[in-house]
């Protein structure tokens, strides 16, 4: 199996280049919105909208590279970590943004922010969750961490429930952003659900 | 007050005013009444020249009736709005809002009226002196716009049809017609169709309520509410209804859109506040449009947006914290 699945450096290389293009684009395009002024005349709500839907859309991405190996393509699940990577990395600026534009780095109104607004809470509450797992992303603490490691990453569901519920919070007239992510990850959500209920039952007979 | 009336010719796009000598008009417009500029004034750049008709009005001479801050640029104010029935994108109704029909047009006034009855555009058009009017425009969302806006008095036209003594509350109602409106087709909306916005009588009759025709010198364009909309520049902007059809008379407070939808979120009243919180934002800060990314333009939000002196009154005794 294994030595089916071989190919040569340099197209594996070539892969990742693209991918990690693919990955930096909407970043990219955000850059150039900005410097160019092409935002429109509000551009806090753009680059909020911009930075959050791209977290939450390489979150499902994440997500899907699991089942999508259990099916017989694995190429997704190679670049797994880039794209959580990536995801961390626009949610970051998502927090930024916001920061910059709606709270003016004022630690008071941050605060009242958080404590009052449920859909702020939550969002931060799921940034805060990716910060351990950007941090023991890399190969080294993946093997010290053995077991932990795993169980860890795990968090990764708890953040996709809490964006869903960001998402849902925070529409207003229209929930089709909500239902289409409440959807995407709540059945991977199940998925992986029932994968390890099955395992379970395996292992116990 | 001496009327000075523009009577503008249409000219060609390469004649447009530059903004710059756009936002400079009234001091043209003090010269033109000085005697020493006779010439007619060319109208300024709107979203679309072709189609918007240049309107003969007058500066609005009521107390707080134009404010003194920087207009906001007419691309932004007629590119970047909440227009649902059109999308619920910031730029869905400057692209889809043309498919709205805007001609013929009728507004029916009916309820608790001495003489119910039907106003069409050209009646509205030519039977009210219109006025321009500098508001500030404070969206619930926390941005905010400086638009000149050209109308009348609400209370001018409701006084034709004269309200009878038991009328205590005016309900309106937006354009509903589906087949051009792709908005209203989502089928993940949760807005009950038409529209619906509604003012106290008093609030209805105040001299700084506006019944709008028109912006920057020239007829609306229809992503800002065409033909006709309202303007009450001391609530949150969606009680400045759009595209209006139906104004009804009644005795007991009408039923608002955005009241159904969530009414813990949006009063009946919603008087620009900054110490009433929206649940999810706070209303203690705006970003005046045009924002950006380094330079966001967070201006603190006043009380009644800067009209207390003017409608303060209005809500004597009242909680505002309860009445939102």
């Amino acid at each position: 199996m294994s030595i089916s699945l071989y190919r040569a450096p340099w197209l594996d290389r070539l892969w990742w280049v693209l991918v990690f293009g693919l990955a930096l684009s909407p970043f990219l395009f955000i850059v150039y919105g900005v410097l160019g002024n092409t935002l429109g005349p509000d551009p806090a709500e753009v680059l909020m909208h911009q930075t959050g839907e791209w977290a939450i859309r390489l979150l499902v991405l994440v997500l899907t590279a699991r089942p999508l190996a259990r099916w017989g393509w694995p190429a997704l699940f190679r670049y797994r970590r880039m794209l959580g990577l990536f995801m961390f990395f626009y949610a970051t600026l998502h927090l930024l943004v916001f920061a910059q534009v709606y709270v003016g780095w004022s630690l008071e109104i941050l605060l009242e922010e958080l404590l009052e607004r449920p859909y702020v809470m939550v969002g931060f509450a799921g940034w805060v969750f990716l910060v351990p797992l950007a941090l023991t992303s890399t190969n080294g603490m993946r093997r010290r961490l053995r077991q932990r490691w795993r169980q860890l990453h795990q968090l990764v569901y708890v953040v996709a429930v809490l964006g869903v519920l960001h998402v849902l919070w925070l529409s207003r007239s229209d929930i089709g952003d909500a239902v289409l992510y409440g959807f995407l990850l709540g059945g991977l959500l199940c998925w992986r659900l029932w994968q390890v209920s099955k395992r379970r039952l395996a292992a116990r007979s | 007050m001496t009327r000075k009336i523009l009577d503008v010719p249409q000219i060609a796009s390469a004649e447009i005013t530059p903004e710059a000598v756009w936002l400079n008009r009234r001091n043209l417009m003090k010269a033109a009444a000085a005697g020493t500029l006779t010439a007619t004034l060319p109208a300024s750049a709107a979203a679309d020249p072709s189609t918007l008709k240049p309107l003969a009005y007058t500066e609005g001479q009521c107390d707080a009736c134009s404010a003194e801050e920087p207009l906001t640029p007419v691309e932004d104010a007629t590119s970047y709005n909440n227009f649902y029935e059109f999308g619920t994108d910031k730029s869905d109704p400057a692209e889809y809002a043309h498919n709205m029909t805007i001609d013929p047009w009728a507004v029916q006034v009916s309820g608790l009226v001495n003489k119910p009855g039907k106003l069409n555009l050209e009646d509205i058009l030519g039977g009210f002196d219109l006025e321009e009017r500098i508001y500030r425009f404070r969206c619930v969302e926390a941005w905010s716009m400086v638009v000149p806006w050209i109308g009348f008095p609400l209370a001018d036209l409701l006084r034709r049809f004269e309200p009878t003594a038991d009328a205590r509350y005016v309900a309106f109602k937006t354009l509903y017609r589906p087949e051009e409106m792709r908005g209203t087709r989502s089928f993940t909306s949760v807005i009950d169709w038409p529209y619906k916005e509604g003012l106290r009588l008093d609030e209805a009759m105040h001299p700084l309520t506006l019944m709008t025709v028109g912006l920057y010198g020239k007829t609306l364009p229809n992503q800002s509410g065409a033909p006709l909309r309202l303007i009450v520049p001391w609530k949150y902007g969606f009680k400045s209804i759009k595209s209006i059809v139906s104004i009804e008379l009644t005795d007991r407070q009408p039923s608002t859109s955005w009241q159904e939808l969530a009414a813990h979120e949006y009063g009946f009243f919603s008087n620009v506040n900054p110490d009433v919180d929206h649940p999810r934002w706070s209303q203690r800060y705006e970003r005046r449009l045009p924002s950006s990314l380094f330079k966001p333009n967070r201006v603190p939000t006043q009380l009644f947006n800067g009209y207390a002196d003017q409608v303060a009154s209005l809500y004597a005794g009242m909680d505002l914290k309860k009445y939102y």
